[in-house]
């Protein structure tokens, strides 16, 4: 079971409460497909991601992107039991949608950079350090159920 | 690979912090030592405390070669030659910490560039920042 201290607590909680997932959601997961060009595979059906600018105002990316956000807010509620909570979700991107897991992480890096441009001082190397932990536990427990 | 508009976009980028080189430097050290506690390991000759002289000196020196690199991309392994030969011989300094310390550059560009650290601008900044590190471990083996 993953420990967590209550400034890790509280800071993710704290950072949870302040960003708008229709906001920090899309923003990173356009970052992501502009970033990282080869993740942009699983999104074939989206239509125009020609460029980062068509990628950026693309509907469906954004639409994604809220969805992905608020899939985050069930282990920011669940903290204690990340891997539990998202067995379901670990299944589904094996199984049906089928991504590789690597991809967890460079969305996860892409969803720092959002918050920390947001956060700017805020986002001290403390806060980035809980961050990260944070998203590499739900990064692990999306991959938990892969075989 | 590295479009044209990229290179100028980098050096541009570079060039606007170098004057702030310490500040930038050091901020991205300290996140490294916070976020990844292992690579303290290769710095245990210094006093890497927040603010400490070592740490804005060393952390200056860093970003001053990155934007050196930056003026002549093409050019990188010519420029770095020297450091090539010092990571690989006296610091052999495990080339997964590269990875490491240009994820934690990229956070602190972000922090301090805001709105302004555009997703073309990460993508050419993390491009430019793997080239160079992968340039510095060149000499390694």
């Amino acid at each position: 079971m993953v420990e967590w201290t209550d400034f890790e607590r509280a800071t993710i909680k704290d950072i949870f409460s302040k960003i708008d997932s229709g906001v920090v959601g899309p923003a990173a997961l356009s970052r992501c497909l502009v970033v990282y060009p080869w993740t942009q595979r699983y999104f074939g059906k989206f239509g125009n991601l020609y460029n980062a600018a068509a990628i950026t105002s693309n509907p469906n990316v954004s639409a994604h992107g809220k969805v992905v956000l608020e899939g985050l807010t069930l282990a920011v509620q669940n903290m204690d039991d990340i891997k539990a909570t998202y067995a379901e979700l670990s299944v589904l991107h094996s199984e049906k949608l089928q991504v590789d897991p690597d991809n967890f992480r460079l969305l996860a890096d892409c969803l720092t950079i959002v918050v920390a441009a947001q956060m700017g001082k805020d986002f001290t190397p403390e806060v980035q350090a809980a961050f990260q932990k944070f998203l590499a536990v739900v990064v692990s427990a999306l991959g938990k159920q892969y075989h | 690979m590295l479009s044209k508009k990229e290179k100028a976009l980098i050096a541009e980028i570079w060039e606007s912090l170098s004057p702030v080189a310490e500040d930038i430097g050091s901020d991205a050290l300290l996140r490294m030592f916070a976020s990844f506690p292992g690579t303290k390991t290769y710095f245990s000759h210094l006093d890497i405390s927040p603010n400490s002289s070592h740490l804005r000196t060393h952390g200056k020196k860093i970003v001053l070669a990155i934007a050196d690199g930056a003026k002549d991309i093409s050019q990188l392994t010519v420029s770095l030659a020297p450091l090539q030969t010092l990571h690989a011989y006296q610091l052999r300094i495990d080339p997964t910490n590269f990875k490491l310390f240009s994820q934690c550059m990229l956070v602190t560009l972000a922090c301090h560039l805001g709105e302004d650290f555009t997703p073309i601008a990460h993508a050419a900044m993390d491009k430019y920042l793997s080239a160079f590190a992968a340039v510095l471990a060149e000499k390694y083996r």
